[in-house]
């Protein structure tokens, strides 16, 4: 078997994801080759061959791939991945948006955000949302799988040596081209990276409390999130939300500030180590996921925390 | 120009799933069903699209069992033109579901396609990817803004860490992510008049298309419970524990 793994990254820097999907690649087993595609990634190339289980690198280094668009990618991707028996993306949503394009031309099903693999052709995934788990298998030759990082316990990012090799194959789709972005401005860790995270719920009543929970976040080096229904209220942007339909968290350290605990918030977030929840209404469902509960108006707690914070670290 | 939207009936949202007792699956006998809320937000991009003039016509397309005429109906109030159900009572996964929508896209020759991220019952987040790979179209997915101007869209997309805007030439296939709009509800007149609206039906063999699955689901269960933990008094203690007992800070 020979598993091609799609480095996720930014053209500077490869992302811990990767080391993710490295590690569900090993768990398949076979030789694992990394393919890094954008435009001036020789850096992120060399991080990858220095994973740790990495046969090879393969850099596909053009304009054409510098923002990442499917049509592009999935044209590389195909062609490269159809000598694997096994095409590997992290279930970000780059992955999410080129990996589906490539198991269709491939002619093959995607089996989409794996948190398990049983053997070379079973896998388990989470559907509706996380409350059923599902054991699938494929009867596909090659079989593409986007996998949830949270799920896998990263491969050392230091100490292989692999061997990094240029492609030389372009592929401009001429369908689509990049007009803009507009980064989310912040110096506090990648949300579905941090190794801490506090989140703010409805019970937050507006964008402006959020502020509270940031001066947290700076002093425990957390990012900071949102319940869908934080969102949908419009208290802070989408890219906050943590659950099912936005990120998928598991940090050591989860801290949930007036979240109630809607299934689809509990399926973003509980494989969280350790969970606080922090809200006035006892009932409320997240205290039955929740390591530490304390029942308080979350305007009295919040400051107090971050007073108590300031004590002991 | 002619719009085509995809919609998918599922279990509603606000239902509390469960697994059946012999792990086969989930148990979806006398649960409530409705349309995928990402599928709600394609309709309400669809009608606003034509509410400004852009789109002249509005075709709505579900492959399901009988009663996702249901859902049709509802796109049809909504303000949807006509309906087409592609008639299945077998399970259609994403890559098939491409295929048959691939089929209509010939049939109709849209200029926008518009389908929902992902189906909330399977979370696959496919379909229109593959609708755009299959038709060689281009894609703009996660869409939080879609703006038609000429012979191409601009689609603003959210990514991991904001927001990306990309210029597609039509035909084009868009996926819509939560923020794109919020759906109307329907008003009574216009559900009487959704009854009036032609609905056609087909079956994949019309289409000519083999809609046998490639993943076979071996077992469904219920995930495992987290227990619950201890409630602390106040912060003092909260923080102590946290830094005594779970060592996390």
């Amino acid at each position: 078997m020979s598993i091609l793994v799609i480095a996720e990254h930014d053209n500077s820097s490869l992302k811990q994801a990767t080391l993710n999907v490295v590690a569900a690649a090993k768990a398949i087993g076979g030789d694992i080759d990394v393919l890094v595609a954008g435009e001036n990634c020789g850096a992120v190339a060399e991080s990858a061959a220095k994973a740790e289980g990495v046969n090879k690198v393969l850099v596909a280094d053009n304009a054409v791939y510098g923002h990442f668009l499917a049509e592009n990618l999935a044209e590389l991707v195909a062609e490269v991945g159809k000598n694997y028996s096994h095409i590997l993306a992290a279930a970000g949503t780059t992955g999410k948006d080129f990996m589906p394009r490539v198991a269709a031309m491939l002619d093959v099903a995607q089996v989409s955000d794996i948190i398990r693999v049983e053997s070379e052709d079973t896998f388990v995934r989470p559907i509706y949302a996380g409350n059923a788990i599902a054991t699938v298998k494929s009867s596909d030759s090659i079989k593409v799988i986007t996998v949830r990082p949270t799920a896998f316990d990263p491969v050392a990012a230091e100490g292989g040596s692999a061997a990094v090799e240029a492609l030389d194959i372009v592929k401009d789709a001429g369908l689509s081209s990049f007009v803009g972005e507009q980064k989310a401005e912040s110096d506090r860790p990648d949300l579905a990276s941090a190794s801490v995270v506090i989140s703010g719920g409805r019970g937050m009543q507006n964008g402006e409390n959020f502020k509270m929970l940031e001066r947290v976040a700076d002093l425990l080096g957390a990012a900071v999130g949102a319940s869908r229904a934080a969102v949908d209220a419009g208290f802070v942007p989408n890219d906050m939300q943590v659950g099912q339909t936005g990120k998928i968290v598991a940090p050591q350290l989860y801290i949930a500030v007036g979240i109630s605990g809607a299934i689809q918030h509990l399926a973003g977030m509980s494989d969280s180590k350790v969970i606080v929840a922090i809200n006035k209404d006892e009932e409320a469902p997240i205290f039955q996921v929740a390591d530490y509960g304390l029942v308080a108006d979350l305007f009295e707690a919040v400051p107090q925390f971050e007073e108590e914070l300031k004590k002991v670290l | 120009m002619k719009v085509l939207v995809a919609v998918k009936r599922v279990i509603d949202y606000n239902v509390k799933v469960r697994v059946k007792p012999d792990n086969t699956g989930v148990d979806l006998a006398n649960v409530k069903m409705a349309m995928n809320p990402f599928c709600e937000i394609a309709v309400e991009e669809a009608v606003r699209l034509k509410e400004k003039g852009v789109a002249s016509e509005i075709v709505v397309v579900s492959i399901g069992p009988k009663a996702a005429q249901e859902q049709i109906r509802t796109a049809l109030a909504l303000g949807a033109d006509r309906g087409i159900l592609i008639e299945t009572d077998e399970e259609v996964q994403s890559l098939e579901a491409a295929k048959l929508l691939k089929a209509v896209v010939e049939k109709e020759e849209p200029k926008l396609v518009i389908l929902g991220k992902q189906a909330i019952d399977s979370d696959n987040n496919q379909t229109g990817q593959m609708l755009a790979a299959l038709t060689g179209m281009g894609q703009g997915t996660f869409a939080s803004e879609v703006v038609v101007d000429g012979d191409n869209v601009q689609v603003t997309r959210e990514v991991d860490g904001g927001l990306v805007t990309v210029a597609l030439n039509l035909p084009a296939v868009v996926t819509t992510d939560l923020r794109l709009n919020e759906p109307r509800y329907a008003s009574l007149p216009n559900i009487m008049k959704a009854k009036k609206k032609p609905l056609d039906t087909l079956s994949p063999a019309d289409l000519g298309v083999d809609i046998a699955p490639r993943l076979t689901t071996l077992k469904v269960e219920a995930p495992a419970p987290r227990q619950a933990g201890v409630k602390v008094a106040d912060v003092a203690e909260l923080v102590d524990k946290l830094k005594n007992e779970a060592k996390v800070i």
